[in-house]
């Protein structure tokens, strides 16, 4: 992955250099890129998922965010220290929301709070915070039960509204995206960011125009004015979208046709190792399987089943032959660059198809049960064809897979509402730091965990390393609470996600491991 | 005299045959060279669909056969592996055995789709016809509603509101139930209109009178008098309706709304296939397009031709 990472510096760096060229004549140009799923909400608070973050991070702003290589920067704070009751925050000065209100202390202190409410999405990134204090206009402390060292790192993606905007309109409260409420959020935005939307029909088309008055403008190398986003759910519809020059970027082009992309005058493709795990989650937790012939008793309740299946998942298969090489097989839902990862945990184990057959006798299944698996079919690479490889290997075991394979905007609340029994999901880390993983994914009740493991000694490590301010100690903790979930593997992690971008020539987006376009550095020609 | 029955059969064999060639249909058909080849190619595709599990090398339905490390090989004559006559799909399933399978699935949804729709269309029609007044102008106006929107939208709405009702744990399982119930409930239109015109014709002749004279009930007068004289025109309707239900069932698949992909049928392949166009694996849906070309092609020209000679007027 060496090179890959080597390419995308590559690609970084000659952004760089080429900042003082393109920071003197900001001429207006047009990009027009394509994914294969829409975000699914524009409330800011609502969903915590990689696409609906990447759109709305264009219109909204947080206090802290990350730059392409995924450093911490000032955003809507210029300057942030730890304080005895929490962390102080520097407002920006001057700063405009797209309706024309100044941006206070007021409004950040209203988002944190909106972003902390039952149906936010974000809540558990931020649970330490128990309090927003104003100093003043532009100054204001977020006040933590204890020490956190990361809550910078923590506050990336929880965007700043406008107080007043919100109020007018009756949003104060996230919308509740499971229970598919509809409010003015989730189609009108109202933030401090450099795109302003202009025209949202979702799944269909979204035009950003360049706000003229943001505060970073002329500081950034973009000279993008004008985003036309255009989700295309087929992958071959995609590709001959870009063959064609109909769009300049697609964010997601099908593995298989990379050869093809680059072998096209004037088109190009860049890959980078990402930081995002694709991973079967067990319904571990229930009685009973909601979709199993085995009654009175749950299979995936028993930790053997749960190994037998990691046995019987030929990843090395898969890397080859579903992802054409672009991906990284692996153990731990935790990728190289996240804190806390390690080689060990994440070697997976080599396929033994007789050792797997032992574990689900010995575990009382040799005859195998029948189960359902829900797959999205529009959110990762490739994300249909790994399930049904699943489906295929985990019939040599004797579990008798059926697949239901949905787009995610259905995928999703099937795992929100804790109605699935076996399904894939992915996940990225955009604090880089394993708590993230912890607090959503396996802590008792965490948001994303829908396989209903739970252990009151990792609850405790995850408390616990929340407010620990010792470095080594915490990375310690880290250590041990993995020990015990690759122990428990409430998990079963297939591989880390290779990004490959295609681009036009001349088209200039650098790449980030988090799948992020950042149009305010992307330049075209 | 004939106590033996021995040489009363052997004798009877070749009358029924000459009588078979001698007959009208059969006089057309013996010359009508597309017709002969058109049937040839049509029951070659329903025996390869009864007998696809004893012909077919592999099982694809059964995914402890299918391997994944033989994804995406081409087929053996363009350098691919021997044991794959056809190449392989992304999952490694034996393209030959899914194809005959696929085409099983799509033959039985067809024939069944077509089954369903032509007995409510039938029933219905001659119903219609026969009654008369508000029963007729009740069936016929749904008919006609139904008619002004294109049948595989019409298939694509049902199959969406099918799938929906079903609870969850059942809808793999029946898919095929649904997608066979929408496509028929699709197409019924055609059959009632064209049952419902001729019964009108049969009504009036004086069979029809003198059943109705010696006081016969309505629904036996329908079912033993008039349905037997209007089938003719509904043959026809039911073996272009079959291609035309194969069509629909690869449409409603390659949109992805049909069949589950871990029992393809040939719409699912075409769709799978489809994405790989771009990257050079042309065959994953170049031969389940040309199996499903030349089924609907030859079924096709067997309802054409079918019409001409069952039709008086075009001899």
């Amino acid at each position: 992955m060496r090179h890959l990472k080597t390419a995308a510096l590559a690609v970084s760096v000659s952004v760089m250099a080429m900042t003082a060229a393109q920071a003197a004549g900001h001429g207006g140009k047009t990009i027009k890129w394509t994914s294969q799923g829409d975000a699914l909400t524009l409330d800011p608070h609502s969903q915590n998922e990689g696409p609906t973050t990447a759109m709305n991070g264009l219109v909204y702003e947080s206090l802290v965010t990350r730059d392409p290589e995924l450093n911490l920067v000032p955003e809507l704070a210029t300057s942030w220290e730890p304080t005895e009751d929490g962390w102080m925050f520097k407002l920006r000065e001057g700063v405009t929301f797209h309706g024309g209100e100044a941006l206070t202390a007021g409004d950040v202190a209203f988002s944190i709070n909106r972003a902390k409410q039952e149906t936010s999405d974000f809540r558990t990134l931020i649970t330490s915070v128990t309090g927003v204090r104003v100093i003043d206009d532009y100054t204001v402390e977020l006040v933590t039960d204890g020490p956190n060292p990361i809550l910078p790192n923590q506050l990336t993606n929880i965007f700043i509204m406008d107080s007043g905007w919100a109020t007018e309109n009756n949003v104060v409260r996230p919308q509740d995206y499971a229970a598919s409420e509809e409010t003015f959020s989730i189609r009108n935005a109202n933030g401090t960011g450099p795109y302003i939307i202009t025209e949202r029909l979702p799944e269909e088309m979204t035009v950003l125009e360049a706000n003229a008055d943001w505060w970073g403008a002329g500081q950034f190398p973009g000279n993008v004015t004008r985003i036309e986003y255009r989700p295309i759910t087929n992958a071959a519809t995609r590709v001959a979208a870009l063959l064609s020059g109909e769009v300049d970027f697609v964010l997601d082009p099908p593995l298989q046709d990379l050869e093809r992309i680059g072998n096209t005058d004037g088109l190009r493709y860049e890959t980078v190792a990402q930081i995002r795990s694709i991973f079967f989650g067990y319904d571990q937790g229930a009685e009973e399987l909601r979709t199993s012939n085995i009654e009175g008793a749950n299979p995936f309740a028993d930790v053997r089943v749960r190994k037998a299946v990691s046995l019987a998942i030929d990843r090395n298969a898969i890397q080859r032959v579903v992802m054409d090489g672009l991906s990284v097989p692996g153990g731990m839902v935790a990728s190289p660059g996240v804190l806390g990862w390690n080689a060990e945990h994440d070697t997976p184990p080599a396929v033994d198809i007789a050792a797997a057959q032992a574990l689900m006798a010995e575990a009382g299944y040799g005859d195998g049960f029948s189960v359902r698996l829900d797959c999205p079919n529009n959110r990762y690479n490739n994300d249909e064809a790994i399930c049904q490889a699943a489906v295929s290997m985990l019939a040599r075991i004797g579990i008798d897979v059926t697949l239901d394979a949905l787009p995610r905007s259905q995928h999703f609340p099937k795992i929100q509402n804790r109605e699935t029994d076996f399904y894939l999901l992915g996940w990225g880390v955009p604090t880089l730091d394993s708590h993230y993983i912890f607090s959503f994914l396996m802590q008792t009740g965490g948001s994303w965990n829908a396989t209903g493991y739970s252990d009151p000694e990792l609850d405790a490590l995850v408390e616990a390393m929340l407010t620990e301010t010792d470095i080594p100690a915490r990375t310690a903790m880290i250590e041990q609470a993995w020990d015990i979930v690759q122990a428990a593997e409430p998990y079963t992690t297939i591989h880390h996600q290779v990004l490959a971008w295609g681009l036009r020539d001349g088209v200039t987006v650098p790449m980030a491991a988090d799948d992020t376009p950042r149009f305010r550095y992307a330049v075209v020609e | 005299m004939t106590t033996d029955p021995t040489p009363h059969q052997v004798a009877s064999r070749p009358r029924m045959w000459t009588r078979i060639r001698e007959s009208d249909i059969g006089y057309s058909f013996f010359r009508s060279p597309f017709a002969m080849v058109a049937a040839a190619v049509t029951v070659a595709f329903l025996l390869a669909a009864a007998l696809a599990p004893w012909i077919a090398p592999y099982n694809p339905f059964d995914p402890a056969q299918v391997s994944l490390w033989d994804g995406k090989l081409p087929p053996s004559f363009a350098g691919g592996d021997e044991r794959y006559f056809l190449g392989t799909d992304n999952q490694g399933r034996d393209l030959w055995s899914t194809i005959l399978y696929g085409g099983r699935l799509s033959i039985i949804i067809g024939l069944a789709a077509v089954f369903f729709g032509m007995t409510l269309g039938v029933v219905l029609g001659v119903v219609a016809g026969y009654l008369g007044g508000w029963v007729d102008t009740l069936i016929m106006r749904v008919a006609d509603v139904q008619l002004t929107i294109p049948g595989i939208l019409v298939a694509i709405l049902i199959n969406g509101v099918g799938q929906i009702m079903l609870p969850q744990e059942l809808r793999a399982e029946f898919s095929v139930y649904v997608v066979i119930f929408a496509i028929g409930l699709s197409d019924w239109p055609q059959f009632a209109r064209v049952t419902r015109g001729a019964a009108l014709v049969e009504k009036e002749r004086e069979y029809v009178q003198a059943a109705r004279v010696i006081g016969l009930p309505g629904w036996l007068i329908m079912w033993r008098h008039v349905l037997p004289n209007v089938l003719r025109p509904v043959l026809v309707l039911a073996t272009i309706g079959l291609a035309l239900a194969i069509i629909a069932e690869a449409t409603l698949s390659f949109l992805g709304q049909g069949v589950p992909p871990t029992t393809p049928s040939l719409g699912t392949l075409i769709r799978v296939g489809q994405e790989f166009m771009f990257s050079g694996l042309w065959w994953i849906a170049f031969f389940p397009a040309l199996t499903l070309v030349i089924l609907v092609f030859a079924v096709n020209l067997l309802g054409d031709w079918m019409r001409d000679a069952l039709n008086p007027k075009l001899r």
